[in-house]
């Protein structure tokens, strides 16, 4: 069995992400997603700044660069022209639940027929690993150097808290930690993807990510971490899975 | 050629949208434009495009950005202190090469101002348009035929220069109703350029719709050739009894209206007044200035606004040879008399030049 990257991976200019980030292991299995749903010639990648658009090198598909935190608002402007296209908003976490909340859940509102993955790992990565809406409670950041303070800042925002109650097709968490959840989180993306080709709605796959670099761990640790500390905060699952409206 | 119908600025420009081709309009309430986006909620599906109400006014211009880049006759409609929320993604747009129709139906003044009608917006629309080197044809409609006109002509023009366009009207020239011929009814095809992103074949290199400065080697001066080229094409005005002039009025918009009634009026007296109405705020019309008489004395802008916006582009189209004053009503729409006094005491030398 020759088993290798999708043909829509371009690796040949090597990739920008740090050691032992999650984003090289996200945009494998949504590309794996994609081609194993046949729908790679329609994709169309709408992409947040910062890390997520290191992924503009990777994935060949046309694809757009939106403003910070504005990708879902705009994969929205795309889906709406190109209905028999796959449109999907790749974003971390700062810009999903912290400037982009709005657009994140109004989007899930109108239950617009798109597919969102945000990449959560509990940082602004881009910018030196700040504290972000999802850093856990104690948490050390360069902007939280004493440990996040929920006296002071509140809780990590959950997703499903939020959108749980909202009528959308699909919302799952995923964790790219270990083979087992890997091999689960590409499950609830191509299960996201294809509730958008049966055109069912909103869906939406937070996908929990390791940065060593601005957790100040080494790859390995930082695997174990999620292990740890961040699943316990995080659960994996499916919490919306609508089979038919 | 259509009938001549009756129709308020507001609506005259909503269905001039649809006629030229626009297939995609997302808004956010905000008086005094409301009338465009309760058009278009039941006109754009009935033309067969996609109408949505967004969550506010900066996501509207990001999802226009997604629509566009995907091929759509885009628009989006506001009023001042939804229009500054616009800025983000006027810059994309513009850092993008991406065509899209924004519109401004000014109000008064700054923070909330006031809903009533105004000309606040000048320096926003001209120098402003978010971070960056952004400047974006301006369109500045003085009826609610210009209005239909004006607005066929910036989705013409979007697309020429792949560059966002403004339509900057008001408040009054939104509201009032007047009797209009609208434009002959076209259709595009999403697919019309190759650049738009929609999904590509294996063999195929990918578009990727980003900020245009990653991929061209010298964007610096890919940027300042549009903007020399629009400087050069794009200039629109309209001249009033402006060559044997002593003074000149620089107006647009309801002003202009206004300033035509007192131009008529000072000529029945023996005063030489004249004016140029703008109908391009960018590329401003300095090509208008060189009709000007060696006669002509000052000039002087007729603005609602609290401050003379418009009266330094004035003072460097005339290369600051002739003072510039201004006459700055506020909220309140200027009547003839008050330009005529202002007019007559620039001849007597009783008045300042206004310093902004």
């Amino acid at each position: 069995m020759i088993y290798k990257a999708p043909e829509r991976i371009a690796y040949t200019d090597g990739h920008g992400f740090c050691p032992g980030c999650g984003h090289g292991i996200a945009i494998r299995i949504i590309g794996e997603a994609l081609q194993e749903l046949e729908v790679e010639e329609s994709t169309i990648a709408v992409v947040d700044v910062a890390c997520c658009y290191l992924a503009f090198d990777n994935w060949q598909y046309d694809s757009i660069m939106a403003a910070h935190g504005r990708p879902v608002a705009t994969a929205v402007g795309v889906k709406r022209v190109r209905k028999d296209n796959t449109v999907f908003a790749y974003l971390g976490d700062g810009a999903a639940y912290s400037i982009g909340i709005a657009e994140t859940l109004h989007a899930a509102v109108r239950n617009e027929n798109i597919t969102v993955i945000t990449v959560n790992n509990g940082v602004f990565g881009m910018t030196g690993g700040q504290m972000a809406p999802t850093t856990l409670d104690g948490q050390r950041t360069s902007s939280t150097p004493q440990g996040r303070d929920p006296a002071k800042v509140g809780h990590p925002i959950h997703v499903e808290n939020i959108m749980g109650g909202l009528d959308i097709a699909y919302l799952a968490r995923g964790a790219l930690n270990s083979v087992a959840n890997v091999r689960k989180a590409k499950s609830y993306v191509k299960k996201a993807f294809m509730k958008q080709r049966q055109g069912m709605g909103y869906s939406y796959v937070e996908l929990l990510s390791p940065c060593p670099t601005n957790w100040g761990l080494e790859p390995v640790e930082a695997l174990k971490h999620i292990d740890d500390e961040v699943l316990k905060v995080y659960p994996v699952g499916e919490f919306i899975n609508r089979e038919e409206r | 050629m259509n009938e001549e119908i009756l129709m308020k600025g507001n609506e005259a420009l909503a269905e001039a949208a649809i006629r030229a081709g626009c297939n995609f309009y997302v808004g956010y309430p905000i008086t005094p434009q409301n009338e465009i986006l309760e058009y278009m909620c039941w006109r754009m599906e009935q033309a067969g495009g996609e109408f949505i109400q967004s969550e506010s006014e900066l996501a509207a211009v990001n999802i226009l950005l997604g629509a566009a880049a995907a091929g759509a006759r885009g628009m989006i409609s506001s009023s001042g202190p939804g229009f500054s929320l616009f800025q983000e993604g006027i810059s994309y747009l513009v850092a993008g090469d991406i065509p899209a129709v924004i519109v401004d139906v000014a109000r008064y003044g700054s923070g909330i101002g006031e809903i009533s009608q105004g000309q606040s917006d000048y320096k926003l629309v001209t120098c402003g348009n978010g971070h960056g080197d952004s400047q974006l044809i301006v369109l500045t409609p003085a009826s609610v035929q210009e209005t239909a006109d004006l607005t066929a002509l910036a989705f013409e023009l979007a697309e020429k220069y792949r560059h966002p366009v403004i339509i900057l009207s008001d408040a009054a020239i939104g509201q009032m109703m007047e009797p209009v011929v609208l434009p002959e009814e076209t259709h595009v095809d999403i697919d019309r350029d190759e650049w738009t992103v929609k999904g590509c074949r294996s063999e195929d290199k990918p578009r990727l719709i980003t900020n245009l400065f990653y991929y061209i080697d010298d964007y610096d001066s890919f940027l300042r050739s549009k903007y020399e080229a629009m400087r050069e094409n794009e200039q629109r005005w309209e001249s009033v009894c402006v060559e044997d002039a002593e003074v000149v009025i620089v107006a647009y918009g309801i002003s202009s209206r206004i300033s035509r009634e007192a131009v008529r009026e000072a000529r029945a007296m023996g005063i030489r007044l004249g004016m140029i109405r703008l109908i391009t705020a960018f590329p401003f019309p300095e090509k208008a200035f060189e009709q000007i008489g060696g006669c002509c004395k000052a000039l002087v802008t007729v603005e609602m606004s609290a401050i003379g916006q418009l009266a330094d582009d004035v003072r460097l189209a005339v290369k600051c040879s002739r003072p510039v004053y201004s006459v700055c009503t506020g909220i309140r729409v200027p009547e003839s008399g008050e330009i005529l006094d202002k007019v007559k005491s620039i001849l007597c030398k009783q008045t300042e030049e206004a310093r902004i």
